[in-house]
């Protein structure tokens, strides 16, 4: 007899026909997955009772993969063959990964540095989204034996999957093809701190704005979200990629080894296992001082020594003091970058099981001076928005589901002449989106036209990301400025974006759909974010000596071309000053100063009046030859 | 006759009930459907019908109309567990059989 889930009234389903969505939490260190069960997301356990998936995946001789627990303690055994923290290598090339030297795993070297990296394994070459498929897929199975998924309860829809908000195009693309390779029908793929925020159902609250807090295993992420109408807007994200709970488990490692240091002097290094044993106490007294004054940690080491220290919360408080206050610096920038100021926060939301010990709580209690939001366990949290999501999604949903929207993590745009940028869709514009710019030609009898397709912040091309180049070619000659030419960019509800050109006389177009470009790294986003806040007066100054410049260009091909037609009109050495200036106007364009080459380009102007004149006088007796007074009646 | 409910599946109704945040019970029926003929309907309830029949079980209104009744007189709702999956389960007196999933069946 199958057993039934209660349904919204009206709702109920044919059998066979139930809508199974689940949401899954994909992390560095671990990963879950939950389902809304009778209206109520739950995350759902494996067959010995774990939530947690520790994100770990071993290839093993038979051929078989082990995913979870039984790969990390295997670990430290057959460490290029464990592959951990992939999330890390998503969506990355070899040449993105500058500390290689520090990790076990053989990175597979390939002609082209640019490619998605491969690791080398005994199962073969691997690359990071296979491996995260692999995790994706023991997440699936879990959910549809939970969920009756196998026994035609009805099929598995699709999945909400979570990614950080600072991921951008490559990694969200590599998320996704993880996914497809699992076998998983994506919904879609939402930030991390969006689904934190709607597993504690704000996106039900008015409008506001919150900062997610998550300190993960082995990560910290701090994001501010502004809450409108049902979107989520990510107004800034910082963090610390190498700062986590494992931190403060070291910190009290480090402690015990000086204990032991103090009461024996015979002290020799401690062997791979005995480290481990001591790190796993270490854990175990982080999470008993949780609830307790004191922990006691007992242990016998391999070479038969016992250690049997206490450790009380006041002690554990202050060895970790400077990690606690490494976590306030970012959360202090990312408020900086929002430009917001404390009572403008309307709740701080934990995420991540490191934020349980009481002194990080104590900590965003006193910077944010109010009580963040701990009622859901931080573990879970955001594996329960994205339940909540997907459940939506697939329309199983009761009145009160908002249907969140996603938004461009960064502007597209596309270079124009001189190496600008004009932004065409803004960072934060909710998706899907359409929007079109109209654009001219540059110089006279211009037949082709380039289109290059940025992403980023920044004023100037060299400083964003090109994502793609593509040609509109056939544009009838006309005189420079005369063409239209309208540039459409359209990014689907799934974040892909494509990009039209089409002239607007003849109707000839190009178009083409943005692939995802590999290489953007973490740390160049947040960078290029950063940097834009930062640099907006040199990029204006840049912008302006761009500017400067193009105006040089067109007005010195301009009168060059007039001269070559209409130098017959003016006499020689009226016709050398002219070509004087061009010159002066030539080299000085080539400077940095864009006030001098302003001047340059008014002087040019001024020198090329009268020959102006003259043109247009003969340009009128021209088509006024031959007429009588009656045919040019205005 | 009644339609009753076990503690267990009394408590998770409550619990999910509660989580909810609004609805004053629990509606039992069944619809024509399925491979073997009818299928059991289960869902939260926001507004009484006036043909409605309501029992109380633990605590719990159970809410059923009429026609559905019929069929589902006597029938006790269990929460259960099994391998990893959980859920409700009718065991219903008037049932002669059911299809191999067992949400359908014929009286």
């Amino acid at each position: 007899m199958a057993l039934l889930q209660i349904s919204e009234p009206g709702q109920s389903a044919a059998p066979h026909q139930h809508k199974l969505a689940i949401g899954i939490d994909l992390g560095t260190t671990n990963s879950l997955v939950a389902t809304v069960i009778s209206g109520m997301a739950t995350v759902l356990q494996d067959e010995h009772g774990h939530a947690l998936l520790p994100s770990v995946v071993r290839y093993m001789p038979d051929g078989s993969v082990v995913v979870g627990h039984e790969a990390q303690a295997q670990q430290s055994h057959d460490p290029a063959n464990t592959i951990a923290s992939a999330k890390r290598f998503m969506g990355r090339s070899l040449k993105d990964i500058v500390d290689r030297a520090h990790i076990p795993y053989s990175f597979v070297d390939s002609a082209d540095s640019s490619k998605l990296l491969q690791l080398q394994t005994r199962a073969g070459l691997k690359t990071p989204v296979e491996i995260s498929a692999d995790i994706l897929k023991n997440l699936k199975a879990r959910a549809e034996k939970s969920l009756g998924a196998d026994g035609g309860r009805g099929e598995l829809l699709g999945a909400v999957i979570t990614v950080p908000a600072y991921f951008d195009d490559a990694q969200r693309q590599a998320t996704k093809d993880a996914a497809r390779l699992a076998g998983l029908n994506v919904l879609r793929l939402l930030n991390e701190p969006t689904a934190a925020a709607v597993a504690y159902g704000l996106d039900h609250a008015v409008e506001g704005t919150f900062v997610i807090y998550d300190l993960g295993g082995g990560t910290f992420d701090v994001s501010i979200l502004k809450l409108t109408k049902g979107v989520f807007e990510v107004l800034a994200t910082n963090g610390d990629s190498a700062l986590g709970g494992d931190d403060f488990d070291h910190r009290i490692y480090c402690w015990i080894l000086d204990k032991i240091r103090d009461g024996s002097n015979t002290f020799s290094p401690l062997g791979e296992q005995d480290t481990r044993l001591l790190l796993t106490k270490a854990r175990q007294a982080k999470e008993w001082l949780t609830d307790n004054h004191e922990a006691q940690i007992v242990c016998r080491l391999s070479n038969g020594s016992l250690i049997d220290v206490t450790l009380s919360a006041q002690q554990f408080v202050e060895l970790t003091q400077q990690l606690v206050l490494k976590t306030l610096t970012p959360t202090r920038k990312a408020m900086r970058d929002a430009n917001l100021t404390l009572d403008e926060i309307k709740g701080v939301v934990l995420v991540g099981g490191a934020t349980r010990m009481p002194q990080v709580k104590q900590a965003i209690e006193d910077y944010f001076k109010q009580t963040p939001l701990t009622n859901l366990d931080p573990d879970k949290v955001v594996a329960l928005g994205a339940a909540i999501q997907a459940n939506a999604l697939v329309g199983n949903r009761s009145d009160n589901d908002l249907l969140l929207l996603d938004v461009t993590p960064l502007s597209l745009g596309l270079e124009t002449m001189g190496g600008l940028v004009e932004r065409i869709i803004p960072r934060n514009s909710t998706l899907p989106v359409a929007r079109a710019q109209d654009f001219t030609t540059y110089k006279d009898g211009q037949t082709a036209m380039s289109i290059q397709v940025v992403q980023g912040e920044r004023e100037l091309v060299a400083d964003c990301r090109s994502l793609a180049r593509f040609e509109l070619r056939g544009i009838p000659a006309m005189v420079a400025g005369a063409a239209r030419i309208r540039v459409t960019f359209q990014v689907d509800a799934d974040g892909l974006l494509s990009v039209s050109a089409r002239e607007q006389a003849t109707g000839i177009e190009a178009h083409v759909v943005v692939k995802p470009s590999y290489g953007l790294t973490e740390d160049e986003i947040t960078h290029m974010l950063k940097s834009s806040f930062g640099s907006a007066e040199v990029d204006k100054k840049a912008r302006m000596l761009a500017e400067a410049r193009v105006n040089a260009g067109a007005i010195i091909s301009a009168v060059t071309i007039a001269l070559s037609h209409d130098g017959n009109l003016i006499t020689s050495e009226e016709k050398q000053a002219i070509e004087v200036e061009i010159e002066i106007l030539q080299a000085i364009s080539q400077t940095d100063d864009a006030v001098v080459i302003n001047q340059g380009v008014d002087k040019l102007n001024h020198a090329t009046e009268a020959f102006a004149a003259v043109r247009m006088n003969a340009s009128v007796s021209l088509a006024l030859n031959g007429k009588n007074l009656d045919e040019i009646k205005l | 006759m009644a339609i009753t409910l076990t503690q267990t599946a009394a408590d998770r109704v409550e619990k999910f009930l509660a989580n909810r945040g609004k609805g004053i019970g629990l509606r039992l029926g069944v619809k024509t459907t399925g491979c073997s003929g009818m299928a059991y309907t289960l869902e939260f309830v926001d507004e009484l019908h006036d043909e409605d029949t309501t029992f109380e079980s633990h605590g719990v209104k159970v809410i059923v109309d009429p026609k559905s009744l019929v069929y589902i007189d006597g029938t006790e709702l269990d929460f259960s567990k099994e391998g990893l999956n959980e859920g409700f389960k009718f065991n219903n007196p008037n049932m002669k059989d059911e299809c191999g999933c067992g949400e359908s069946f014929t009286v």
